[in-house]
């Protein structure tokens, strides 16, 4: 089987002044998998996805996201990528059906198509009692399964979750990766940055960025033989722990 | 002896709509690290604002080396660090300046204290002069334990010190928690990150305003009631759909590489005929072994 690619980057990099947040990564991401993206913080994981989902330009390098040049049509990335952060995706003071329909509006979806995926998501969240209450009022594992809906209501060839699971519960959190699974089923292609480590196992290939460079890319697997451990911990502590720069 | 005692404490919020913490009752030895392991909504910030006399309790009593947290709130106050999940230093006043006034606030200053936080702070000391609002993240962070620990705490308070932090800075934090502890402060430390909780001497696991379990990280693994496999195959996501369908499953979850599984009826066929159900499903190369509980496993437990 010959893998589509989805995300593609070559020598892709952003400067602030003398600073060098991403530099020159070059990786791909292919359809239907989920890919981890992994670095310590201040590496220059942010920075690298907002050059992906066009919110960024970048300083020199390529990158094409569903086929679409990020240098030359950032606005038409954004209507083709999904995106989902913790702390941003939704409005507190709308309902949760009112969200939906804020997102879909936006996303340029009809009315007849709001209307069907609205009744989707709710049922697939098994929401229906809590469609009228404020997001605000809802639980955080609910209100992350909801961003993620939202972020995808679009039916976008990928969708960028940025450390979607913080703050709840273990057994939420496993709850919302059966969802990045059917996500994937959808053909829906996942690009998720985590701290759990344990989630990077669940990823089918993942990157670490040390300093703004990509050190290591492959299956969880392959770099655990690489490092000769049986831990993604390890993984990560050999790489990230000569790290020059932390957000400091 | 006890540093932190608290019996049957209650707290709604919202006229009693909301039950954030429900008779809770533990204590912490002194000197002892003493970990509060659960989600966002637990109850943790509440039981932490209890403690440092912030908020009142509706039921219950708590008291802090001796002093009655209601009571005698402002001798509790003086003897105190605490360090809130989010952070509340002066954004505009500098590293310097901020670290200054929560020594003159507590009648001490950073010279007379300067080896308790000299290791945190020399890493943060090339910008003392800037301003606390411009610092980043794990700067914050660092700070803002130097000024919960500047007036030498007896007993020190971080409510989820650790949240948004990546895997080495939080290695490194822990590291310097264990150091605190050896100069006799005792430690009551809040997280969400359960592979954090075989740090501390003693766990609460928490949720919902109720501690589910209160004891070592080793007993609370040795009271995981059954016994635990991890299995694999070449499709974990069809080997989790399939099992999930399967009758004599109990529990089964992603954990790291593998899945967590659990038996309805455990006995000696249990492990075989799994595997040939799983075979005629159509899943290969499945590997099936016997695993240690994880915290995670015993608060998943817990909590179903």
């Amino acid at each position: 089987m010959i893998n589509e690619t989805v995300i593609k980057t070559e020598n892709l990099t952003k400067r602030f002044g003398d600073f060098v947040a991403v530099d020159a990564i070059t990786f791909e991401v292919y359809k239907g998998e989920i890919f981890g993206f992994l670095g310590a913080n201040g590496a220059g994981k942010t920075t690298a996805m907002r050059m992906l989902s066009g919110l960024s330009k970048p300083t020199s390098g390529s990158a094409t996201v569903a086929g679409i040049d990020v240098f030359k049509k950032p606005e038409l990335i954004k209507k083709n990528i999904g995106y989902m952060s913790q702390r941003f995706s939704l409005y507190e003071d709308l309902t949760v059906m009112e969200n939906i329909r804020f997102y879909g509006g936006i996303y340029g979806l009809t009315d007849k198509q709001i209307k069907e995926k609205s009744e989707e998501v709710i049922d697939q969240l098994q929401m229906k009692n809590e469609m009228k209450k404020l997001v605000h009022d809802i639980p955080l594992g609910w209100k992350q399964k909801l961003a993620l809906s939202v972020a995808i209501i679009h039916e976008p060839k990928v969708v960028f979750l940025d450390e979607p699971t913080g703050g709840v519960d273990p057994a939420t959190r496993k709850q919302f990766w059966d969802m990045i699974y059917h996500t994937v089923d959808k053909g829906i292609t996942v690009f998720v940055t985590t701290h759990y480590l344990d989630e990077a196992e669940y990823c089918n290939r993942i990157s670490i960025m040390v300093d703004g460079r990509i050190d290591a890319l492959g299956t969880p697997r392959e770099l655990k033989e690489r490092f000769s451990t049986t831990s993604m911990d390890d993984v990560f502590y050999k790489l990230a722990r000569g790290a020059k720069r932390s957000d400091n | 002896m006890n540093s932190i005692i608290l019996e049957n404490i209650s707290k709604t919020y919202n006229k009693d709509a909301t039950l954030a913490v429900d008779d809770i009752s533990f204590s912490v030895n002194e000197g002892e690290l003493f970990g509060l392991i659960g989600p966002d909504g637990a109850g943790k910030t509440s039981l932490f604002r209890i403690l440092t006399t912030l908020l009142l309790p509706d039921k219950g009593r708590a008291e802090v080396c001796g002093f009655d947290v209601v009571k005698d709130y402002k001798s509790v106050r003086g003897i105190v660090g605490y360090m809130p999940g989010k952070f509340s230093l002066y954004q505009d006043l500098t590293v310097e300046e901020n670290l200054n006034f929560f020594a003159t606030v507590f009648g001490t200053t950073v010279e007379k204290n300067y080896d308790l936080i000299r290791e945190i702070y020399v890493q943060i000391e090339p910008f003392k002069n800037r301003r606390a609002g411009k610092l980043s993240g794990g700067m914050k962070q660092k700070l803002a334990l130097c000024c919960a620990l500047i007036h030498k705490p007896k007993v020190l308070f971080l409510d989820e010190p650790t949240t948004g932090v990546d895997a080495v800075s939080r290695r490194e934090f822990w590291e310097m928690l264990k150091r605190l502890q050896e100069q006799k402060i005792t430690i009551l430390v809040s997280t969400a990150y359960m592979d954090e909780a075989t740090l501390c001497d003693r766990i609460g696991l928490i949720q919902g305003g109720k501690m589910l379990s209160n004891d070592t990280p080793e007993n609370t693994l040795n009271a995981y009631p059954e016994k635990l496999y991890a299995i694999k195959s070449n499709n974990v996501h069809k080997l989790l759909n399939d099992l999930r369908t399967y009758e004599n499953t109990l529990q089964c979850y992603a954990s790291g590489e593998f899945l967590h599984l659990s038996f309805k009826d455990e006995n000696l066929n249990s492990q075989n005929e799994v595997v040939n159900f799983l075979k005629e499903k159509g899943n290969d190369e499945i590997e099936i072994k016997v695993s240690k509980p994880t915290i995670e496993d015993c608060f998943i437990r817990l909590i179903s």
